[in-house]
């Protein structure tokens, strides 16, 4: 835990900014340049520098170790899911047109939900990462 | 010529930056500066107009890797070993290799040409459809997620595995490392009265106090 006022208040101030950054350029990746990968890293950086300055246990408090095992999970759940609804509604795997039956909304809610998935994995995959790094520390210094 | 002079400069930096890796040996010098080496790239490929390359590179490379790497950092030695033996073989083998990977650029098409076959398999029916056909206007969007949805599927996997795969290794050192500080405690405890023993009285009471004070 990180005891200077400049760092507690910075992060405070940069928190939700950088949460909402990693949004905007997880669901305009279709109109910009971003989309999953990107949305995922941005916003395990703003947990990561919560964790850096508030301490892991402080970190852990928001998504614990479990959830954030789930939420790996959910993301690629999610990415095969649209692939399966894809071909349950009569389309091959992962053809988004399929989704809605017209090519606008289908691509569109198609790309989403997949990013969306990609966002999940990546971001819950960095944080258990920095995490399992940072607590392997922590715990060897007890 | 603006942006050819952005290029050499920025690739000089490159250069730069990788012989000072090189010759420092403190890995957290050189770990900031991979950092660095990450944003040159990150600025190159905007130059490129590889925007969401661009992205990726700052975001992951300069940004998540630099902080795994400094977390990492925190239970290896600060320097790097010197090492004393230069291998003659392995100077050879590099240089070999560096000269045939250059041999190799020759032989790749000039940057930009519209002639190279990178340009002339499916990237043109991409750059004229993916608009009009799927309603997307961003064309790396449409190869990434709809072109190419099973290889996003793939990686999204390869990181999930990635990401499964270091929290078994290191969810299970810290395991091992907290049952190695509960039998040390237990030692402790057990050998108590054997170490009672010291001659002079003062570490003794020293060491009592530490003990319980653990």
């Amino acid at each position: 835990m990180n005891q200077n006022p400049v760092f507690r208040v910075v992060a405070k101030i940069l928190f939700a900014p950088i949460i909402m950054f990693g949004l905007y350029v997880q669901f305009h990746g279709d109109f910009g340049p971003g989309g999953g990968f990107q949305a995922g890293v941005i916003i395990a950086a703003a947990f990561i520098l919560h964790a850096l300055v508030f301490g892991l246990q402080a970190g852990r408090q928001i998504i614990s170790a479990r959830v954030n095992l789930w939420m790996m999970v959910l993301g690629v759940t999610i990415y095969g899911a649209v692939g399966i609804v894809s071909m349950a509604k009569g389309g091959l795997f992962l053809d988004y047109t399929a989704l809605t039956g017209s090519v606008g909304s289908g691509q569109h809610i198609g790309i989403l939900v997949v990013e969306f998935g990609v966002g999940l994995t990546v971001t819950s995959v960095m944080l258990a990462l920095f995490h399992a790094f940072a607590g392997f520390v922590e715990d060897r210094d007890k | 010529m603006v942006s050819l002079v952005i290029d050499i400069f920025l690739l000089a930096l490159l250069v730069l930056i990788a012989v000072m890796v090189v010759r420092t040996g403190r890995l957290y010098a050189v770990i900031v500066m991979s950092g660095a080496y990450s944003l040159t790239s990150a600025a190159i490929f905007v130059n490129l107009d590889a925007v969401d390359v661009a992205f990726t590179e700052a975001a992951v490379g300069a940004g998540i890797s630099t902080v795994l790497f400094l977390a990492a950092m925190a239970y290896i030695p600060a320097d790097e070993k010197p090492s004393q033996n230069r291998n003659f073989l392995a100077g050879v083998i590099c240089i070999g290799a560096g000269a045939l990977l250059l041999l190799a650029v020759m032989d790749l098409p000039s940057l930009g040409d519209a002639m190279a076959p990178v340009h002339q398999h499916v990237a043109p029916r991409y750059l004229a459809e993916s608009g009009s056909a799927l309603h997307i206007p961003n064309v790396v969007t449409t190869v990434l997620a709809s072109y190419r949805g099973f290889d996003t599927l793939g990686e999204t996997i390869v990181v999930f595995t990635a990401g499964l795969g270091v929290l078994m290794l290191l969810a299970g050192a810290t395991r091992t490392n907290r049952v190695k500080a509960d039998n040390r405690k237990m030692a402790a405890k057990t050998a108590k009265p054997k170490t009672n023993k010291p001659k002079t009285a003062k570490p003794k009471s020293a060491t009592k106090t530490a003990r319980t004070k653990a």
